[in-house]
C-alpha cells in the first residue's frame, strides 16, 4: 500500500486512510487531510524531512514520519501544473 | 470573568468571546473590536494566554475575551481544552466565530462545533481581501440564511467591519432567547449514528444535574470518547451515576464501529464534511482558480532546497545587525540619559559621608544601578520584537520551523524552538525570558521542556560584558577565533543538552507530532508589529524589572551584612581621623583653611570628588566649560580648591593637600569595602565554596560575582567592579585592573575559558527561573533549571581546568579542545540517533 511518504514532489493523491490514533489523526483530520481529500505534494524542505501537502486551500507540513502512516492512491497528472523544487 | 458586570436595567453590560482557527486573523479582529484597552493573563492553572479588553458602545461595556486559537474543540490539546472549558463554563452572552473567508471549507468545522454547544453566534468572514485576491467569492446573505446566524464580513488587517461586528453582536444579544438553539437546517445530521445520540439525550434530560450542558454535544462527545467530556460526566454526576451513562455510550460504540466498519470520531469529521460541503454549495465561487497563488511563487525561491539556507541566515543576520548591533548603537544615545537620571536622583539622596556613605544613599543607588542596566537593554528589545513580529506575521517563521525543524527534532527539540532560541540570543545578544516566553507556541510537550532549558544557554545580552570583559584580559592575540568559539558554541550545547535532557528526566513527557500549517504570506502592518513590540518589552520590563529589583535588595543585603565589627570600624575611623588631621596640620596659615576645615570638609572632599567625576565625563572644550560653570555656580568658595587660579599659591597647596586627602579616603573606602564583602554573607558563601570550586580554578571573588549574577547576569562584570575597584586617580579600565590583580594572583587564561565556559552553561538568571516556573507551571522544574545547569557547569569548568593545569595547555589550547570535542559528539549523537529513529520506524511500520 501506498503511503504520502512515498509520494514524490508534484504528485498528486487521493488520502484513503489514517494508520495513526488520537490526537495526530485529530490534528491531521482538523487540517483537513480528510479520507477521500485530494492533496498535492509540494515540496520537500532542504534537509528532505518535513514535507509540504497543498490542500483544497492551504498548505500543511507535516514529518515523513506522519506521512508514512497516511494511505494514498496517486492520482492521474492534473490539468493544474506541478511545482518543481 | 472578574469585571464586574452592572445590573442596571437601561444599560446592559455583555461577554463576548472570540473564537476560531489559528491564522485566521483573530487576534487581529480582537485589536480591531477592542482598541487599546487590553490585558493578559492566564488560563487559571495552565500557562495558555487568556487575552481580555473591553469597548463601550451605547447600550452599555462589552467585555471581550480572545480565546486561543484551535481547529477543533475535542480535548487534544491545552488550547482546545481551554476554549472549551470557557465557552462552556462561562456560557458568553455571544460568540464571534472568526472564520478565514478565503478557506471556508476548513474553517466551518469548527463553527459547527460552536453551533453544537448551542452558543449565540456570530460568524465573521474575516481577510475577504485574501479571498478577493485569490478570486474567492462569498455569497454571504446566502451563507447566513444556511446557518441561521449573523455574518459579517471584515478585513482585520485595515480595520475594515468593526462597526458591523459590534452591531451584530448587539443584535445577536438582542434576539438571543430567539437563536438559543441552531437554526436546524445547521444541525448535523450524523446518520447511523443518530439513535445512540437521540437516546443518550433522552437519558441526559432526566438528570437536572446537566441541564445547563448541551445534549447533543454531550451526547456526540461520550460517543466519540472525548476524555474531558466522560470527565465532566463524572463530576457532575459522581462516579456511579455516570459509569452507566459511559457503560451505555461503550455499548453504542462498539455497535457503530462493528457495524458501520470505521470509527465514531472518523464518521462524526466526515458527516461534518459533508455537512460544510453542503453549506458551501452555491455559496462559494472561484476557490481554487488552478492559478499559482503569490505565496507559491514566493516559496518556490524562498523554500527551494539550495536557497532556503540562505534565505534563512540572511534573516537571521538581518535580525541580528537590525536590534544588536543597531540598538546597541542607539544605547550610546540613551545611556546619557539614564546616567543624568541617576545623577538626579544621587541629588536627591542624602550626601556622602567621609568614609560611610548611609544605607539609604548606598541602597538608592544600588536600585537605580541595577534598573539602569535592565533599562539599557529597552532600545534593543524593541527593535528585536519588531523584527520578530515581522516575521511571525509575514509568515516566514512557520518557514523557518519547516527548514529546520529536521535537525532540531533530531536532537529532541522542534522547528518552532527556533523562534524561542533566536530571542535567547542564538548568535549574540537576546534575553532568555522572553524566548522562555515565546516557548509557549511550540505543541509538543516534551520539545517544549527541552526548548525552556535550553534556552538559558544561549549568549543574552548580559553575558556579553563579561565575556568581552575577559576576551580584552587574556585572548587579546586570538579575540576573533574566542569571538567565533564563543557565538557559536552556543547552539552546540544546546543541542547537546536537549538531546541528554530528552534521553533522561524528559522522557515521559508527552509528545505530538510535528503537522503545521504554512500560513499565505501577508505583508504585516505597523500598528501590529508596533503593538507587539510595546507589548513584549512592556511584559519584559515588568516581570524581569520586578523581580531584579527585589533580588537586588537581597544581594544588597547579603553584600553588607553583617557589616564591619565595632573594632574594625573604629580602625578605619581612626585612620580617616589622622588624614583629616594631616590635612588641617598642612593647612595651618593657609588663606583657605577657613573654607576648607571644619563643617565644610566633607561638603569639600565630595566636591573635589564630583568634580574630578564631572570633568572625567566631560566631552569636549564646550562640555569642560561647562562643568566649570556648574561647579563654580555650585560653590564659589570651594572652586579655587578644586582648580587653583594661576598665581595663587596658597590654593594651589590646599589643591594638592585636598587632593592627598581624597586619595586617602578612597584607599580606606576601598579597603572597608573589600573587607566588608568577604566577611559578608555572600563572601562567607564565597569563601566555602572555594574548596568545590578550586577544580574550576575560581576563588572567593570570582565565586561572589557568580553568585550574584544569579540575580542578573549583568551584575557579574558590576561585582568583579567592585572586586577589583580602582583608586580615584588611576584612570584603568577594569581590564586593565583585573588583569593585573589576576595576572598577580596566578591567572591564567585556562582560568579565563573556565569562567567563560561555566558562565555559558551556569543556571539562567532569576527573571528566567521565574518564567521557567510560568512556563512549565511547576516549582520542581523551576529547581531543576537552576541545580541542573550548576552541575553541568561546574562539571566542565572543573574538568576544563584541571586537566589543562594538568597538561599544562593553554587558554586558546583548551578552548579549541572543548569547542572541537563538543562538535565532534553533536555528529555523533546526530548521525546515531538518525540510524536508531528510521531502525525504530521501520521496525513499527512492519507491525502494522
Amino acid at each position: 500500500m501506498l503511503s504520502l511518504n512515498d509520494i514524490r514532489p508534484g504528485g498528486r493523491v487521493r488520502i484513503r486512510r489514517h494508520l495513526s490514533t488520537g490526537a495526530v489523526r485529530q490534528r491531521l483530520l482538523d487540517l483537513g487531510l480528510m479520507p477521500n481529500a485530494v492533496v498535492t505534494v509540494v515540496r520537500s524542505a532542504p534537509l528532505n524531512d518535513p514535507i509540504e501537502l497543498k490542500l483544497d486551500a492551504s498548505n500543511v507540513s507535516l514529518r515523513r514520519r506522519e506521512a508514512r502512516t497516511i494511505e494514498v492512491s496517486p492520482l492521474e497528472a492534473d490539468a493544474a501544473e506541478p511545482d518543481h523544487v | 470573568m472578574s469585571e464586574p458586570r452592572s445590573e442596571q436595567p437601561h444599560r446592559k453590560d455583555v461577554q463576548v468571546a472570540l473564537a476560531g482557527q489559528q491564522n485566521a486573523g483573530k487576534s487581529t479582529l480582537f485589536n480591531v473590536l477592542t482598541g487599546a484597552r487590553q490585558h493578559v493573563a492566564n488560563y487559571p492553572g495552565v500557562t495558555v494566554d487568556k487575552k481580555h479588553g473591553q469597548y463601550s458602545d451605547d447600550l452599555g461595556t462589552v467585555y471581550t475575551v480572545d480565546l486561543p486559537g484551535t481547529y477543533s474543540l475535542t480535548s487534544f490539546s491545552l488550547e482546545e481544552r481551554v476554549a472549551r472549558e470557557f465557552l462552556l463554563g462561562e456560557r458568553p452572552d455571544v460568540t464571534v466565530n472568526v472564520v478565514d473567508a478565503s478557506n471556508l471549507r476548513r474553517s466551518l468545522h469548527l463553527t459547527l462545533q460552536l453551533l453544537e454547544l448551542e452558543l449565540p453566534l456570530v460568524l465573521a468572514l474575516n481577510m475577504m481581501d485574501v479571498a478577493a485576491s485569490r478570486g474567492i467569492q462569498v455569497d454571504k446573505d446566502l451563507l447566513a440564511r444556511r446557518l441561521g446566524l449573523a455574518v459579517v464580513t471584515t478585513v482585520g488587517r485595515k480595520g475594515e467591519g468593526r462597526e458591523a461586528l459590534r452591531q451584530a453582536i448587539r443584535g445577536v444579544e438582542d434576539g438571543a432567547t430567539a437563536t438559543e438553539r441552531p437554526h436546524p437546517a445547521a444541525v448535523v445530521r450524523y446518520g447511523a449514528l443518530e439513535p445512540a445520540i437521540e437516546q443518550l439525550m433522552a437519558r441526559f434530560a432526566t438528570e437536572p444535574r446537566l441541564s445547563d450542558l448541551p445534549r447533543r454535544w454531550l451526547a456526540l462527545q461520550l460517543l466519540q470518547g472525548d476524555t474531558a467530556a466522560v470527565q465532566l460526566l463524572a463530576e457532575r454526576l459522581g462516579d456511579d451515576a455516570a459509569r452507566p451513562l459511559r457503560e451505555t455510550a461503550g455499548r453504542f460504540i462498539d455497535a457503530f464501529e462493528t457495524a458501520a466498519g470505521i470509527e465514531v470520531s472518523d464518521h462524526v469529521v466526515s458527516c461534518r464534511d459533508q455537512a460544510v460541503e453542503r453549506l458551501l454549495k452555491g455559496a462559494v465561487q472561484g476557490a481554487g482558480n488552478g492559478r499559482p497563488s503569490l505565496t507559491e511563487r514566493i516559496d518556490r525561491f524562498v523554500l527551494n532546497r539550495w536557497a532556503a539556507p540562505f534565505f534563512l541566515v540572511a534573516t537571521v543576520f538581518a535580525i541580528y545587525q537590525v536590534s544588536i548591533v543597531w540598538g546597541y548603537e542607539i544605547t550610546t544615545y540613551t545611556w546619557p540619559l539614564l546616567a543624568k537620571a541617576r545623577e538626579l536622583i544621587a541629588g536627591l539622596l542624602p550626601g556622602a559621608d567621609f568614609l560611610v556613605d548611609p544605607y539609604t544613599r548606598s541602597l538608592g543607588l544600588w536600585l537605580v544601578d541595577s534598573a539602569n542596566t535592565l533599562l539599557n537593554y529597552v532600545p534593543i528589545f524593541l527593535i528585536l520584537f519588531a523584527a520578530i513580529a515581522i516575521i511571525e506575521d509575514s509568515g516566514y517563521m512557520a518557514r523557518i520551523a519547516f527548514i529546520l525543524d529536521k535537525i532540531l527534532h533530531r536532537f529532541g527539540l522542534h522547528g518552532q524552538s527556533t523562534l524561542p532560541l533566536i530571542l535567547g540570543g542564538v548568535f549574540a545578544g537576546g534575553c532568555a525570558v522572553p524566548g522562555v516566553m515565546a516557548t509557549k507556541g511550540i505543541p509538543d510537550t516534551r520539545a517544549r521542556m527541552a526548548t525552556i532549558f535550553t534556552v538559558p544557554f544561549m549568549n543574552c545580552l548580559a553575558k556579553v560584558p563579561l565575556y568581552t570583559l575577559l576576551l580584552g584580559i587574556f585572548f587579546v592575540e586570538h579575540k576573533s577565533l574566542m569571538l567565533f568559539y564563543i557565538s557559536t558554541m552556543t547552539i552546540v550545547f544546546a543541542l547537546l543538552v536537549a538531546k541528554l535532557l530528552t534521553k533522561t528526566v524528559l522522557r515521559g513527557q508527552e509528545t505530538s507530532p510535528f503537522v503545521m500549517e504554512l500560513p499565505h504570506y501577508h505583508l504585516p502592518t505597523v500598528t501590529g508589529v508596533l503593538r507587539r513590540s510595546f507589548e513584549r518589552t512592556w511584559q519584559y520590563i515588568k516581570k524581569v524589572g520586578t523581580v531584579v529589583l527585589a533580588v537586588a535588595v537581597v544581594v544588597f543585603a547579603l553584600l553588607h551584612l553583617p557589616g564591619l565589627s565595632a573594632e574594625r570600624k573604629a580602625h578605619y575611623e581612626a585612620e580617616a581621623q589622622a588624614a583629616v588631621e594631616r590635612f588641617a596640620a598642612a593647612l595651618e596659615g593657609n588663606t583657605y583653611r577657613d573654607v576648607a576645615l571644619g563643617g565644610n570638609l566633607v561638603p569639600l572632599v565630595r566636591y573635589f570628588t564630583d568634580y574630578k567625576r564631572a570633568k572625567l565625563n566631560a566631552t569636549g572644550a564646550a562640555g569642560s566649560a561647562r562643568v566649570t560653570e556648574r561647579f563654580q555656580a555650585r560653590n564659589a568658595d570651594f572652586y579655587p580648591l578644586v582648580k587653583p587660579p594661576a598665581g595663587d599659591r596658597d590654593a594651589r597647596k590646599a589643591w594638592r593637600e585636598l587632593r592627598k586627602l581624597a586619595r586617602a579616603r578612597q584607599g580606606l573606602r576601598k579597603d572597608m569595602r573589600e573587607e566588608r564583602i568577604r566577611t559578608s554573607l555572600l563572601g562567607t558563601i564565597g569563601r566555602g565554596l572555594e574548596p568545590v570550586t578550586q577544580l574550576a580554578g575560581f576563588d572567593w571573588k570570582i565565586n561572589i560575582a557568580l553568585l550574584s549574577s544569579f540575580a542578573a547576569r549583568e551584575s557579574s562584570v558590576a561585582t568583579l567592579g567592585v572586586l577589583f575597584q580602582q583608586d580615584e586617580d588611576q584612570n584603568a579600565t577594569l581590564e586593565e585592573r583585573m588583569g593585573a590583580e589576576t595576572r598577580a594572583g596566578g591567572a591564567t587564561a585556562l582560568l579565563a575559558v573556565s569562567m567563560i565556559l561555566f558562565f555559558a552553561l551556569y543556571p539562567p538568571c532569576l527573571a528566567t527561573t521565574i518564567m521557567v516556573k510560568v512556563q512549565t507551571g511547576s516549582y520542581q522544574w523551576m529547581l531543576f533549571a537552576i541545580v541542573f545547569p550548576t552541575l553541568l557547569g561546574l562539571g566542565v569548568a572543573s574538568a576544563v581546568y584541571s586537566i589543562g593545569t594538568a597538561v599544562g595547555a593553554t587558554g586558546i589550547q583548551a578552548m579549541s579542545a572543548v569547542y572541537w570535542g563538543a562538535v565532534a559528539l553533536l555528529l555523533v549523537v546526530g548521525l546515531v540517533s538518525d540510524r536508531q529513529a528510521s531502525r525504530r520506524l521501520r521496525a513499527r511500520l512492519a507491525e502494522t
